[in-house]
């Protein structure tokens, strides 16, 4: 099982060491650090790392990895899913994951990462079980903590954890009683130079933020539930109830959580709402090469298109650009030789496009690669898959409580190539 | 009011504070003191020396400094053990107290504290956990048992903790089993044979209820377990995968993962015509795919896991193509893995957009992504045959980009596809011949003169274009040279009239100026083939190529199969088996598919059956690297030469070998049918003739040098089946090892009085695997009183069980009269393979690492040899001597042996000049091979 953890920052310190079993000592990393020598990028360091008596597994967040040490066969997929979980946990606690941020914490980092793990093994990992145990650093508590010298471990056992519905603890009240679901589609597509999409799919999810008193059973019916072939639920979901009726049962956890996430891949079922026009030239032997892009609403259902941003980068040979915006703004670096445009909405009657010249280094052949453009947009009131809830009815407790559900459609991994 | 201001204070008299306001008064300031002592043990400051003051802290109530102090213990007590006894009695008390946290806590904590004298104190508030009223308590106490048999097995053991974990799987808490299973898992994994995991049907029963209530966590450890698990029929197999595809839907990844490898596993044992498999093969792609849209690093691991179902279930995912196309900020990791799997999926289907994606690929930024993709497009023309033009065409107009690199992994992929589809494009040599001088990478480089030799008839001034590349010979890698002097003579072949100086040039250089011996073998076969007899030159040098296969880095099927049990693990990462890399993988448990219950298709016989690989199916696969025709032919442009000794002395045994065998009888055969004399061997011999004799005796030499050593010890034959037992067949025989080759020499001898005919014979399942690697060949009837001898090869990928004694092997023989059974000992030589010499360092490491109670030691008497011959004759056995040591007059050799299982076997052997008792001491992580291995020792020595 998991044997140590390590957190490393981007510039190679080992910041925070934390063991399960027998201590290793931190030379081990020596073997990361040589593999993060050779990656040229912190995201290319591969995440399964062979030492001659250890494997390393690590995740890169927040700039900073989260490097596991394993000594025996061990599933690959536990371990570094049970370091997102960290990385999400601290987020929770601490509302941002950096590496102040924990040294700042040290002492509760340490409680939870003990928590967590019981030589080796996972102990608690739902953060509101975790929160019952240790409670997270406020600064009223630790002002309330310092003059009574009362403590910021809790000394009850945790009720959720061993009951039927471990995710959910009891006697929860609220005054006012509210359930929000979100529902996110984000497109990841890839558009080829013609304007056809090469791959199209959507990854959504169901995000939800209930507070409500007691224990309620949820349940959730879809207008469209054969959208939804591919799933993965939260353990609260009642799957029998899912194959059998299509309707989500279940008793969420207290807060926020994320209750599904969906995959539509089928390409006829993937609306594609934007589309860009480009003509970007490079000519052999001149110093000087044209650039214009246009982006226009496709299949939107009627709805506006905002936070437009799109960027690309452009090849080593292009020196500078001079570029003149329909609207929004933009910055080119000509270091890195990143073009961003800031667009904003897009209005239809009147297409944003961005036009100028590009100057080239003198001398230099035609670049062999052409410049990829990405994406970003979000689009309000609108899940793109056509996914629509029908209703939520709540059993089990008296009052009524307040419902809610929102759409938004967002681009994911969205690039055109030119 | 933040915990960095513990991080501040690094003044020298910090621990002299720090221990004032630990033994203060004050409550508040004990805790803050504890919580910078924590702070720094966090960041690796040595604060062990205030160990009793800390543990001073521990009785109190405050639940927070009690854990914070636990905290403390954890890390140090190993290195203050005496110190460390201190706080058992707390611990003790907190085992009883009301609370069910505290008692949870303490358990825990002991668990952690990895010291011998503490944990006798630990057994009985242990046991008192294990029946603990409260399921926390439990669950905390199961794990715990793993710990304490971590730091002492045999404790464990003798307690009688095992069963009571065993009790704990039929727990009411799903919790507590989850914990018991993994708690259980990971004792077993040090114990490869006990039968901790006994699974039955009720506790299959349990496991799968629990599984549907515990935490994600449990999940994986009740899927892992249940991996390992025979269902009895297919009846059950289905049943169990009804109960686990709902996991196929769980948010953690990990738990989809495990979930996939058990119905990949227990599929096995389904019927193809059962709705029931088509059903679960369409419901297995969509979780796959969905771990496509996870982080790169769970994507990673998933693509490699992918990259096994594949291979094993193309069908699965073959509609899923576009999932594996590449983003271009993907992680490098990332692409390589999606683009192996988009040529696997490739078919004629799909080929058009597979090909637009690499193409588009190939213009991407980072090199070794593009030659991954160029290569890929070549692949996929020898893969999908009707899309070949259309590929050589795209490979051609990258060579047009000039893009270096783009065009030397261009021409390596053409000339595979070169030698798939012979004269069929070789028109576009022309345009690779531009390129020639842009070539600097050695493989690109020999891939090039590998063409020119092969079509040196098509090109107009091949000749000049070899003879620029002759100049700067000796600086060309092996694998160039070698290439250039096959080129050359092939050149010679079909050209001779104007190039006999080229050839000279080249079969000088190679025989008298080089120091490499494949090249100078090499050239000698050459020089006497072309002196001695043209034509069969000709045959032997531009014979017809064996087909190339389609998928050239497919995993072998057994392999696969084996793998494919180890899904989700660092194994399916690394796609080898953990025996192979698993530090302390002391297991030598192959784990191998379920056997397909009857179904319509499984007719071939129950030894060949698992994995249900279609053997027939890859007919023209390419000869492993090291193969004499290979070698001769002149295809080993796959992974360069890199010659340790060990590499190097098999091929020159190899060279020899067939100089022995094939090359004499093609010069015999050159005495009858004497070469309608050519103008060229006329001059030829008379102009060779003295560098000839030199070579040939120098080649005389070389054989009389290695002859010795050609092979392992082989043991007379011995009658393994008496006529009167086998109504008047009689077979002798023994096992030899050979270049890597393990066969059965055998003797059959009809002593009854009728002929004997339609012999076969079949291995049933062994230890290592043996298994015939081709029928028996009995060529014409054996008749009365007829002896015949035969030899057959034999390998190691049938199926393994373990065997009393282990080199047990039972052989089946049948002929027209009847079958018969007789079973026999192979002494464990023959599996001891030629790569078994192991590095040094690593042999230092492992021998240590091993522990002790698998050390056996043995004495070899009566056998006066010195230390030279002793280590001469053992090598001939692939036994190596990886370091020598005299001490006080005694020589100690440390020698190394790998068996055809990847098992090592370490061993010391300890000569005394004039005593002729030899002491043989063995180190193994199975130790039960020892005992084979000192016999064999024992044989070779005496021998």
């Amino acid at each position: 099982m998991i044997h140590s953890l390590f957190l490393i920052n981007s510039s190679g310190d080992i910041f925070l060491e934390k063991h399960w079993k027998s201590v290793v000592s931190r030379s081990v990393c020596d073997y990361f650090f040589e593999a993060q020598e050779r990656a040229t990028e912190a995201e290319n360091v591969p995440p399964v790392i062979p030492t001659p008596h250890h494997y390393l597994l690590s995740v890169y967040r927040h700039k900073i990895f989260f490097v596991a040490v394993i000594q025996t066969e061990v599933p690959p997929l536990f371990v570094i899913e049970f370091l997102h979980r960290v990385v999400d946990t601290f987020q929770d606690y601490f509302g941002v994951c950096s590496e102040p941020v924990i040294k700042d914490n040290v002492v509760v980092v340490y409680e939870v990462l003990e928590e967590m793990l019981d030589n080796g093994f996972p102990l608690a990992t739902e953060s509101n079980i975790l929160k019952e145990l240790i409670k997270p650093p406020t600064i009223l508590r630790t002002v309330v903590n310092t003059i009574t010298g009362s403590t910021n471990v809790g000394d009850q056992l945790p009720t959720g954890q061993l009951s039927v519905v471990p995710w959910r603890r009891t006697g929860v009240k609220y005054t006012n009683n509210e359930a929000y679901f979100d529902v996110v589609e984000e497109i990841d597509a890839i558009i080829d130079k013609s304007g056809s999409t090469v791959t199209a799919e959507i990854q959504g999810v169901i995000d939800a933020c209930v507070k409500l008193t007691g224990m309620p059973d949820l349940t959730l019916s879809f207008m469209n539930p054969r959208l939804l072939d591919d799933v993965s639920f939260h353990p609260c979901v009642r799957f029998k109830r899912w194959e059998s009726e299509r309707i989500l049962s279940f008793i969420p956890p207290d807060g926020s959580f994320r209750l599904l996430s969906y995959h539509v891949s089928a390409q006829n079922l993937v609306a594609i709402p934007v589309y860009v026009k480009h003509s970007i030239s490079f000519r052999d032997s001149s110093s000087l090469g044209r650039f214009e892009i246009t982006v226009g609403p496709k299949q939107t259902m009627g709805k506006t298109i905002e936070g437009v941003i799109v960027t690309s980068q452009m090849p080593k040979g292009v020196l500078n650009m001079s570029l003149t915006p329909s609207q929004g703004t933009h910055t080119f670096d000509p270091v890195t030789k990143m073009l961003s445009w800031d667009v904003g909405k897009i209005n239809p009657q009147k297409l944003p496009s961005l036009k100028g010249t590009m100057s080239l280094q003198v001398g230099a052949s035609k670049p062999d690669e052409n410049p990829t453009i990405n994406l970003q947009f979000k689009i309000q009131q609108l899940a793109i898959s056509g996914l629509k809830v029908n209703r939520l009815d709540m059993y089990g407790e008296k009052y009524k409580p307040f419902k809610g559900i929102k759409y938004m459609t967002k681009a994911g991994k969205f690039q055109v190539r030119t | 009011m933040t915990d960095s201001k513990y991080f501040t204070t690094t003044k020298k008299g910090e621990i002299f504070e720090l221990k004032a306001e630990l033994n203060s008064d004050k409550k508040e300031k004990k805790k803050e003191a504890v919580k910078k002592v924590i702070a720094s043990m966090t960041v690796g400051k040595d604060v062990s020396a205030l160990f009793p003051d800390v543990v001073n802290c521990m009785q109190t109530d405050n639940l927070e400094l009690k854990k914070l102090v636990y905290l403390y213990l954890m890390n140090y007590a190993k290195s203050q053990p005496d110190m460390a006894i201190m706080a058992v009695n707390t611990f003790v008390k907190d085992c009883e107290d009301p609370n069910p946290l505290i008692r949870a806590l303490a358990v825990r904590t002991m668990g952690c504290i990895r010291v011998d004298k503490i944990t006798e104190y630990l057994c009985e508030p242990l046991r008192k956990c294990l029946k603990d009223e409260d399921p926390y308590v439990r669950k905390t106490a199961a794990v715990c048992v793993a710990k304490l048999h971590d730091i002492n097995a045999q404790l464990v053991e003798d307690q009688g903790f095992l069963d009571t974990l065993k009790d704990l799987i039929s727990d009411s808490n799903p919790m507590v089993v989850a914990n018991a299973v993994a708690a259980l898992s990971e004792i077993a994994e040090s114990h490869p044979s006990s039968n901790l995991l006994d699974l039955n049907p009720q506790s299959i029963n349990k496991l799968l209820t629990a599984l549907n209530e515990c935490t994600e966590w449990g999940q994986i450890f009740i899927l892992d377990c249940l991996a390992n698990y025979m269902p009895k029929d297919d009846r059950e197999a289905q049943s169990i995968c009804e109960r686990v595809t709902p996991r196929l839907s769980h948010a953690n990844s990990a738990v989809v993962l495990s979930a996939v490898k058990v119905l990949m596993k227990f599929m096995e044992m389904l019927s193809k015509d059962l709705d029931y498999y088509g059903t679960l093969l369409k419901k297995l792609a969509p979780p796959l795919v969905t771990l496509l849209s996870a982080e790169p690093e769970l994507q990673y691991v998933a693509l490699r896991n992918i990259n096994l179902i594949v291979q094993k279930r193309p069908e699965i995912l073959k509609h899923e193509m576009k999932v594996f196309f590449v983003k271009y900020n993907d992680p490098i990791y990332v692409k390589l893995e999606k683009l192996d799997i988009m040529i696997r999926l490739a078919s004629q289907a799909n080929i058009a957009q597979v090909l637009a994606e690499l193409k588009e690929y190939a213009t991407e930024v980072d090199v070794d992504f593009v030659r991954k993709a160029v290569r890929a497009i070549g692949r996929c023309a020898i893969k999908v045959e009707q899309s070949a033009e259309r590929c050589v065409s795209t490979l051609l107009d990258l060579i047009q980009t000039k893009v270096n690199y783009v065009v030397q992994e261009a021409i390596v992929v053409i000339k595979d596809i070169f030698r798939k589809y012979p004269n069929k494009y070789e028109s576009v040599i022309a345009t690779l011949c531009e390129n020639l001088d842009s070539l600097d990478e050695p493989e690109a480089r020999a891939a090039m003169i590998w063409i020119v030799g092969e079509y040196a008839e098509r090109i107009d001034n091949a000749d000049e274009l070899l003879e620029s590349f002759l100049e700067g010979f000796h600086d060309e890698s092996t694998q160039v040279q070698l290439q250039l002097l096959t080129a050359i003579v092939k050149l010679f072949l079909k050209k001779p009239t104007e190039t006999q100086e080229l050839v000279q040039q080249v079969l000088s250089l190679a025989t008298q100026d080089s120091d490499n011996p494949d090249l100078r073998d090499r050239g000698y076969i050459y020089w006497r083939l072309l002196s001695t007899d043209p034509v069969a030159a000709k045959e032997v040098v531009l014979a017809e190529k064996p087909l190339i296969s389609e998928e050239t880095d497919l995993i072998e099927p057994t392999l696969l199969d084996e793998l494919i049990c180890y899904i989700g693990t660092l194994a399916s990462v690394y796609h080898k088996p953990p025996s192979a890399f698993v530090e302390g993988g002391r297991g030598v448990v192959h784990k191998s598919l379920p056997p397909r219950t009857a179904s319509s298709e499984s007719t071939e016989s129950p030894e060949t059956a698992p994995a249900g690989a279609p053997s027939g199916d890859q007919p023209d696969v390419i000869p492993a690297q090291g193969d004499l025709l290979g070698d001769l032919l002149n295809l080993d442009l796959g992974p360069p030469v890199s010659a340790p000794p060990l590499a190097a002395s098999s091929v020159q045994m190899g060279a020899v070998d067939l100089l022995g065998g094939g090359l004499d009888s093609l010069i015999g055969d050159s005495n009858f049918g004497a070469p309608p004399a050519a103008v060229t061997t006329a001059a030829a011999p008379a102009r060779l003739g003295a560098p000839v004799s030199s070579g040939l005796s120098d080649l005389f030499d070389l054989t009389s040098g290695v002859g010795t050593l050609s092979g392992s010890y082989v043991a007379p034959k011995t009658v393994w089946l008496p006529a009167i037992k086998a109504k008047g067949l009689e077979i002798s025989g023994t096992f030899t090892r050979q270049v890597g080759s393990i066969s059965m020499d055998l003797q059959l001898t009809n002593k009854a009085l009728q002929v004997m005919t339609d012999f076969a014979i079949q291995f049933n399942r062994n230890s290592f695997g043996l298994a015939p690697a081709a029928p028996l060949q009995v060529h014409a009837p054996l008749s009365p009183n007829q002896t015949v001898e035969l030899s057959l090869p034999l390998n190691t990928v049938g199926s393994v069980m373990k065997m009393e004694p282990l080199n047990n092997l039972q052989v089946a023989v049948k002929n027209n009269i009847d079958v018969f059974y007789f079973s026999t000992l192979y002494p464990l030589h023959v599996l001891f393979v030629e790569d078994g010499k192991m590095d040094r360092q690593m042999f230092l490491a492992t021998w240590k690492d091993i522990p002790n109670e698998n050390e056996a030691q043995f004495q070899i008497r009566d056998c006066p040899l010195n230390t030279e011959a002793a280590s001469n004759k053992l090598q001939s056995s692939n036994i190596f001597t990886v370091a020598k040591r005299s001490v006080e007059g005694q020589d100690m050799l440390y020698q190394s042996l790998k068996l055809t299982n990847g098992i090592w076997v370490l061993a010391e052997l300890r000569i005394q000049p004039g005593n002729p008792s030899l002491t043989l001491s063995l180190k193994c992580r199975a130790p039960e091979v020892s005992q084979h291995v000192y016999q064999a020792y024992e044989t070779i020595l005496k021998n």
